[in-house]
């Protein structure tokens, strides 16, 4: 309940504080009757909306005891297409995609055991999260992006993520996650992902204001250019059964 | 037979969508809303006389129906299809293995020319392919010797004469019996069966493999398509529809979730993963958006009766491929086009993944297929004519002709359009068939099979 409350408010800040966003009042139209139903425009940037809605999707079809291969895969194909279009003009060198980057969004697809799906499953949805808090403002970004913990402070509002536990607060401590990674966690991530909860995303309107996302910006940089240096364990340990 | 000639009789046969008025002809199914799922109809086909129409639905069952002859006391009416046979063709199952259930949905039915008086049929759900004999029994043999009436065999010493067993008629019963079960050979779902024209061999196709069998042979089959990648990471596309060139036994044809089709040919190589032909449209770049490739993926492709054509549909359009021609269809036409602009919506709710199916007419003059709020649409591709019609209990008078419906996109709503907003999006027909020789045709809209005529003057 609580968190599609956060949801809409979320949203309604996102109209008033954003209203250049003409583009994107095309992909909520149907989520506020009273907007006049305009001409589509392809929007550029997609709306956090749209990710959400993804991602939730896609969640929904990874619970399926088998999945429809066809859905999952137009569903990964185009969540990826947000992802990419929400990363800005990259300032670093040329980062390679890591041969991981999709690997960490279709392992969660197409992983066979159970074990493994909802290990893959926490993985992808940290990556999305953590993409998700930085999307505010524009921050280079590896695609895979392992989980990075702004060092701003978590953004208030993390609401769901946070009951994840490892997935937000101590993502860099190898240890921890190390813990949790062969805990089936599909059975408590359903209870979170019950039709009521939308909320999958740290409110990141709600959050930091635009100087707190430059500070967060620099910090995802220090971060990035020491995993490139490689000073930052970049893997993650496989999910068992992977 | 010479171009002209061809012409002629294809213009007398398909006539015009605009010119052609189609009349009601029969509904089956129940009325009540509350009718159950496994009353969905998830599959229609005509065999190859069109003497036969086939339901499969969700429930596992085949229902057939078959024309009455038509009587020479009522020319104004043409046969009407009854129900001929129905039998539970898949049951659900549950693989322990992996602890799945699997559905019972028929996702296709595929008749076989008829070689003898029985009927066959091929019917499949997400993992096994049945040949079903459907036949008529209309004599019992009576007088067995070793047997008494009931069946209960008797003591041979009790025997002292012999007689000849006679025929003797009986009330007409018609049979279906599962001939063949080919199961065991697909991981993924099964999406498309097609029949080859050699009639020896057939093709089950599922999200990532293709696989031809032999009629005779059930326990195995041959891999001639694979695109499953080393690293299922690498997975990108799938395989959503296939079928078998009409004429010719070596050449197939399947689409992709990416929106492309690859022809092969089996003379090429024993796996057919390299295409002799690949059609690709190249994107609009006006037109993109993040659902860009959900719409361009292909959920149905056909061969013309020629041969010579291909038709595919994807969520907006239905396309006219020449075989000769790889890098553009020659005929695009737009389905629903006023969708395009409420995709998101229709991402949210799913239905952007809804997979139509198209189909040819007798003569491949005009191709249907279906769209929401129970409309169905008809091209004609000499005149360019379309027509927009309703499969709806409110035109169900008998020999009722179909009133063309209009869509309003915007503005003013005339009195007879209905707005885009107020469109059923639960009421999508997704499957149709057109009789082979006439224009009759078969529309499943969830529950209900409409037949359709055209006015006989």
């Amino acid at each position: 309940m609580m968190l599609s409350k956060g949801l809409k408010r979320k949203r309604e800040e996102e109209e008033e504080e954003e209203p250049e966003k003409e583009a994107l009042a095309v992909d909520t139209w149907w989520l506020d009757p009273r907007l006049p139903a305009v001409a589509q425009a392809p929007p550029a940037v997609p709306s956090n909306s749209l990710l959400d809605l993804s991602v939730l999707k896609l969640h929904h079809s990874l619970r399926q005891s088998e999945p429809d291969l066809r859905h999952l895969v137009l569903l990964v194909n185009t969540l990826r297409r947000i992802q990419a279009s929400m990363e800005p003009e990259a300032t670093l060198p040329s980062v390679p995609s890591p041969p991981e980057a999709p690997g960490v969004a279709a392992d969660s697809l197409l992983a066979s055991s159970d074990a493994a799906l909802s290990a893959s499953m926490a993985s992808l949805l940290e990556d999305l999260s953590h993409i998700e808090g930085l999307s505010q403002a524009p921050q280079p970004l590896v695609d895979e992006g392992p989980p990075g913990r702004p060092s701003g402070g978590a953004p208030p509002g993390l609401g769901a993520l946070d009951l994840l536990g490892p997935a937000t607060g101590c993502l860099l401590d190898d240890e921890l996650k190390g813990l949790f990674e062969d805990i089936d966690t599909s059975m408590y991530d359903s209870e979170l992902w019950a039709p009521a909860s939308e909320g999958l995303k740290p409110g990141p309107e709600d959050g930091p204001g635009k100087e707190e996302g430059l500070e967060l910006d620099e910090a995802q940089l220090d971060y990035l250019l020491d995993v490139l240096v490689g000073t930052q364990a970049l893997e993650r340990p496989p999910g068992p059964g992977r | 037979m010479p171009a002209a000639e061809a012409d002629k009789r294809a213009r007398g046969i398909g006539a015009l969508a605009q010119d052609t008025l189609w009349c009601f002809s029969q509904v089956k199914g129940t009325i009540e809303i509350g009718a159950t799922e496994a009353d969905i109809i998830s599959t229609v086909e005509f065999n190859h006389t069109g003497e036969l129409l086939a339901t499969g639905d969700k429930g596992g069952r085949v229902v057939i129906f078959q024309r009455e002859q038509e009587s020479k006391n009522q020319v104004h009416r043409r046969g009407e299809y009854n129900v001929y046979s129905t039998f539970q063709s898949h049951e659900p199952e549950f693989d322990y293995l992996k602890s799945l259930e699997i559905e019972e949905k028929i996702n296709k039915i595929r008749w076989l020319p008829q070689q003898n008086a029985a009927y066959f049929l091929l019917s499949t759900n997400d993992k096994t392919v049945k040949l079903w004999k459907v036949s008529e029994r209309d004599k019992r043999p009576e007088g067995y010797n070793l047997k008494d009436e009931e069946g209960r065999l008797r003591d041979p010493a009790t025997i002292t004469t012999l007689r000849v067993p006679v025929l003797r008629p009986m009330d007409l019963m018609v049979e279906a019996t599962p001939r063949r079960v080919f199961a065991n050979a697909h991981t993924y779902h099964i999406n498309s069966i097609s029949v080859n024209s050699d009639y020896e061999t057939y093709m089950s196709a599922d999200d990532l493999r293709i696989n031809l069998w032999n009629f005779e042979i059930t326990n195995q089959s041959f891999n001639i398509v694979d695109i499953k990648p080393a690293n299922m990471e690498e997975l990108t596309e799938v395989i959503t529809a296939a079928e078998f060139h009409p004429h010719h036994c070596n050449t197939f044809v399947y689409s992709s979730s990416k929106g492309t089709i690859r022809l092969c040919d089996m003379r090429a190589s024993a796996l057919c993963d390299r295409h002799t032909k690949f059609f690709e449209e190249p994107e609009d770049p006006s037109n993109r958006s993040f659902f860009s490739e959900i719409i361009s993926s292909i959920s149905d492709v056909k061969f013309s009766h020629s041969g010579r054509y291909i038709m595919t549909r994807d969520y907006l359009t239905v396309k006219v491929w020449d075989l000769n021609m790889e890098n553009r269809p020659i005929e695009t036409y737009q389905v629903h086009d006023y969708l395009r602009s409420k995709l998101c919506s229709l991402y949210e709710n799913d239905c952007i993944f809804d997979k139509f199916e198209c189909v040819w007419n007798g003569s491949d003059s005009v191709i249907m297929t279906g769209s929401y709020n129970n409309f169905f649409r008809m091209f004609d591709r000499n005149t360019k004519r379309d027509v927009t019609l309703e499969a709806s209990r409110e035109n169900s008078k008998p020999r009722a002709i179909l009133k063309p419906r209009k869509v309003c996109v915007g503005g003013k709503r005339r009195k007879d359009e209905i707005s885009v907003d107020s469109l059923d999006f639960s009421k999508k027909i997704l499957h149709t068939a057109w009789h082979p020789s006439e224009n009759i045709i078969a529309v499943a809209a969830t529950n209900n099979l409409y037949i359709f005529q055209d006015k006989v003057n």
